[in-house]
């Protein structure tokens, strides 16, 4: 039971391609996961036959899962390193549950991944790895490849390195460089076994490679030596199609999460006609922005890598202060670091995008799994009623429209807002709908040029608010007559100097929650196909694809049931307590101990049921199926 | 990881910062909150001498900005009729890096004291030093914690009994000049609350430094450090252990000039003399222009944490690019090589057409 739909991939037979002697099934949709150590390469593979698959039309998405250490010791089982791709004719939302096919490069790989690997399904191995000491490494008492513990799978066993070797031979490789080719070995016959347009992955290996020449042919040797050992030997039958996909008409492209969030940044910078200042520091998962952004310059984007997290955010509310789209990128322990200077913020309502790519906590946790558990933090993990404005994306492509709403927010209401996204979608890709840059509407910016004293005064305050978005004005440095000082000291209402006075705290602290409370936000909408279900499932951020495709199988099975998606964490969307209250029962799926859930509980006083995980890994389609269709019979019961 | 050189010319500490031509006076400086600091605190000097200095830059009141961070120091922005930002403690740097980096038509200042620029923001502080961030950063020295009323700071001399330190302070103190010297500021002086004189000729060329300026600023706390200076302000005792800076000057001070430095040939590192015994010759002459920083480093140690020599004027002004300088200067050379399309950015190399 692998597919979003809870069936099996859909097969048709079909006759042998012309000059291909195998026989060509075609399928729906197929989960491949590729597994190796740490420095065979997976990632690399995964992601060209990734782009293969988007080239080619598939919808897609996909899972990388890999240690924190760089190099972890080698053909251990903390070393492993995985990546699993989704592609399909029609449209998924999930990188799958389940493999259907598992390329294993050794031992570790192997028995860190077959658990997952249903019975009947395709298991690709590269024997040369599998030897005594590499078993015993990893507590193969004897060799799974022999010993018949892998029965239940149609099992190739492949001698990858040796192949790649063999077909090097020319170039005069040493046998090490040769076979570290093997991952492109394992691509070509995977790619072949899918009938995948293979120039892109040629051109990518020579553009790559373009200073060591001899190493991209090497690499496009074994590429193609892997496509040439299943056309040629007979071990392989069949081969599979997988059509592309129908989606809406349009331009497409294959984006990361991490990737979108950087496009959506400069995006808001030139729609805001603002320079984009990045101050920030390392951390996983989120030094991918900083990278991207780094290489984008062009569109008036200075990235600053800071001595440490707190000087990162600090740098960006100074340039913000001046005038620009301050932005600073982290994870959670990062985002601990940042708080004071989150308050500071919120204290002198300047603009501020925190985007905080959540992973294991607490403390440095996991580096490299997702987890939600910050959203808690981003809601309260300030001194003081600091609030802050939040947005969750939903799924890598998505991360592009959530900072470009996020930063919207930012500068219209002049407040810090924190963008919750995750490793799961950060590192994660799919196929992305490009917007035309026409239809991206533009981020009005009112900069104060002229005194605003209501009493006539000619004077300048700084903390006059406009009265539709409680904004207070912006007055950059610069600008004659405006001069001004703002800090975090409590400020009078209106004249914003210092205050200590009881009253205008209390009214400030109100104001301050109001102007967060009252930004606009769109309605949340429900999915009820039939809208008759009697359960209501919440979610938000990246939980979106299981909780999606979850809902897809219990509707299969012939239950109805009704799912809300938060984009909009803080302040929440008006309608939700209507929708809260229009089911009988509510269940909230989280990769946390239940935050949302609590402050549903909190807000609405529903009595919402928390489902949780925290494993590191995203939610199987297959467990929330269980979850929801448990709760639908207890309701009905 | 190659270098590149972006081959700036080098310029002005306030090339790019707007001047006027209206006469400017102190009290054109000066907003409308009342000060609060204690009475005889040695900030009301400091902030005198500023107010007063700043109108000969002739620069645009609105293109200056203080950034401070929290202690009695950092309440300076209050004060000054220019933009201004109160921080968080220990991060005025920071912040400051941000805004200079964003608005090259801005002259940025940093206030901040020994508590906030060099404990809780020792790191912000001497990361901006190395980049070299056109920044004028004063650090007011009183050796102790006015805000909180009496602790023990990280310039407080060993042994020193406060309410944190009933039975005395363990920890060794910095040197904000040789802390500054190590992480190669390239602008580093030392001046006096009580010397309105030198502290102006210091703001001057401060001022006029481009890159990160860090001037430290000697000043009396009268309320919990009272008289921590003053051996360096009373006759007879400030002749014998002030040792002045003058450009060009032989190193020269004393009632009457006796006192010199001099380099100890076996050691490298300086000493005072009498200039009697080893004759004006062998004095070394100042030159705050030299680019190896251990000269400026020994002259910062000549003195201890008693205060027996303390160095005053400027011990080091080098040139060398502004951090703020080439971070501009990079993404101009991009915008020059490529122009800014979105729709280019956003569809990458790689896409493919739904019909
Ligand atoms: S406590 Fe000391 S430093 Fe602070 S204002 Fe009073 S005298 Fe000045």
């Amino acid at each position: 039971m692998t597919a979003d739909v809870g069936s099996s991939p859909k097969v048709s037979h079909g006759a042998p391609a012309p000059g291909r002697p195998t026989e060509v099934r075609k399928l729906d949709r197929v989960v491949i996961r590729f597994a190796g150590d740490s420095g065979d390469g997976m990632q690399l593979t995964g992601d060209r036959f990734t782009s293969e698959a988007a080239a080619f039309g598939n919808d897609l998405a996909t899972l990388p899962n890999f240690p924190a250490e760089i190099r972890a010791p080698q053909g251990t089982l903390p070393g492993v390193s995985s990546f699993q791709l989704h592609f399909a004719d029609y449209d998924i939302l999930t990188p799958g549950d389940r493999p259907d096919v598992l390329v294993a490069m050794n031992p570790a790989a192997l028995k860190a991944n077959i658990g997952d690997l249903p019975h009947g399904g395709t298991l690709i191995v590269n024997t040369d790895e599998f030897t005594k000491r590499n078993l015993t490494k990893v507590g193969y008492d004897s060799d799974p490849l022999e010993d018949g513990s892998l029965d239940a799978y149609t099992v190739h066993k492949v001698a990858m390195a040796t192949l790649t070797r063999g077909a090097l031979e020319e170039t005069g490789l040493t046998k090490k460089d040769a076979e570290r080719a093997k991952n492109m070995f394992a691509l070509g016959l995977l790619s072949w076994m899918y009938h995948r347009p293979t120039e892109g992955t040629e051109r990518f290996l020579r553009e790559k490679f373009a200073k060591k020449p001899d190493i991209a042919e090497a690499n496009v040797l074994a590429f193609r030596a892997g496509w040439n050992f299943g056309e040629t030997t007979e071990a392989f039958a069949v081969t599979y199609e997988v059509a592309p996909a129908s989606l809406p008409r349009g331009t497409y492209r294959q984006i990361t999460g991490n990737t979108a969030l950087a496009y959506g940044i400069v995006a808001a910078g030139q729609l805001a006609s603002l320079p984009v200042f990045l101050g920030t520091y390392p951390i996983t998962p989120a030094s991918d922005v900083l990278h991207e952004l780094a290489k984008h310059k062009n569109f008036g984007v200075t990235t600053f890598q800071a001595e440490d997290e707190i000087a990162g955010v600090g740098a960006a509310l100074g340039a913000s202060f001046g005038g620009a789209l301050g932005v600073t990128t982290t994870s959670g322990p990062g985002l601990a670091l940042k708080s004071e200077t989150i308050g500071l913020a919120v204290m002198t309502e300047l603009p501020l995008l925190v985007c905080d790519i959540q992973r294991g906590g607490p403390s440095t946790g996991l580096p490299t799994k997702t987890e939600q558990a910050d959203l808690l933090q981003a809601m309260f993990g300030r001194n003081g009623e600091a609030p802050v404005p939040i947005i969750a994306p939903r799924s890598p492509a998505d991360c592009f429209d959530a900072a470009v709403e996020a930063a919207r927010i930012a500068l219209t209401y002049r407040t810090p807002v924190l963008l919750l996204s995750d490793g799961y979608i950060a590192n994660g890709s799919e196929p992305w709908l490009v917007p035309s840059v026409d239809e991206l509407a533009p981020i009005e910016v009112d900069f104060a040029t002229e005194p605003n004293a209501p009493d006539g005064s000619g004077e300048f305050w700084p903390y006059l608010r406009d009265p539709r978005t409680l904004a207070r004005p912006w007055a950059v440095p610069g600008t004659p007559g405006l001069e001004h000082r703002i800090g975090g000291l409590e400020k009078a209402e209106g004249k914003g100097n210092i205050s200590y006075d009881p009253d205008n705290h209390d009214r400030m602290v109100r104001i301050r929650q109001a102007k967060v409370d009252g930004i606009a936000v769109p309605d949340v909408e429900v999915d009820d196909p039939t809208g008759d279900a009697e359960l209501l499932v919440v979610g938000w951020g990246s939980t979106y694809g299981p909780i999606g495709a979850a809902c897809r199988r219990v509707r299969r099975l012939g239950m109805t049931i009704a799912h809300a998606h938060l984009r909009h964490l803080n302040p929440m969307p008006r309608n939700l307590g209507d929708v809260l209250r229009r089911y009988r029962r509510v269940v909230v799926p989280e990769m946390n101990m239940g935050q949302l859930a609590m402050l549903l509980r909190a807000r609405y006083l529903v009595d919402a049921v928390s489902h949780t995980k925290v494993a590191g890994l995203p939610f199987k389609a297959e467990e929330l199926q269980g979850v929801f269709t448990e709760i639908i019979k207890g309701v009905a019961a | 990881m190659t270098a590149i050189d972006l081959g700036l010319p080098t310029l002005g500490g306030l090339e790019g910062v707007p001047t006027t031509d209206a006469r400017q006076t102190a009290k054109d400086f000066t907003s409308d909150q009342e000060v609060r600091w204690c009475p005889g605190c040695g900030d009301y000097a400091i902030l005198a001498a500023v107010r007063s200095f700043l109108p000969e830059l002739g620069l645009r009141r609105e293109n200056i900005v203080f950034v401070s961070g929290i202690g009695c120091s950092s309440r300076f922005p209050y004060y000054m009729n220019t933009y201004g930002m109160h921080s968080i403690h220990g991060r005025a740097p920071a912040i400051a890096t941000g805004l200079s980096v964003s608005r090259p038509d801005l002259s940025v200042w940093v206030v901040t004291g020994d508590g906030d620029g060099l404990s809780i923001g020792g790191n912000h502080l001497v990361h901006a030093l190395r980049r070299n961030v056109n920044l004028k950063i004063l650090l007011f020295n009183n050796r102790i914690y006015g805000l909180t009323k009496g602790q023990y700071s990280p310039t407080s001399e060993v042994g020193k009994v406060t309410k944190s330190t009933p039975m005395g302070s363990l920890d060794h103190p910095f040197n904000p000049v040789s802390l500054a010297l190590g992480a190669e500021g390239t602008f580093v002086a030392r001046a006096l609350d009580s010397d309105r004189k030198q502290l102006t000729e210091v703001l001057r060329a401060a001022a006029q430094h481009r890159g990160s300026a860090l001037v430290e600023i000697y000043q009396n706390c009268p309320i919990f450090n009272d008289g921590a200076f003053d051996v360096l302000k009373e006759p007879g005792e400030r002749e014998r252990r002030i040792v002045p800076l003058r450009q060009g000057e032989p190193i020269r001070f004393g009632a009457d000039g006796e006192y010199g430095v001099v380099r100890d040939p076996a050691t490298g590192s300086l000493q005072v003399r009498k200039v009697a015994e080893v004759g004006e010759a062998a004095l070394v002459v100042h030159d705050a222009t030299r680019d190896d920083p251990s000269y400026a480093f020994a002259l910062s140690r000549l003195g201890g944490q008693d205060l027996d020599y303390t160095v005053t004027g400027v011990f080091r002004s080098v040139d060398r690019p502004s951090y703020d300088d080439l971070a501009r200067a990079q993404v101009e050379q991009a915008r020059t090589a490529k122009p800014a399309d979105l729709g280019a950015l956003l569809r990458g190399k790689d896409t493919w057409t739904v019909e």
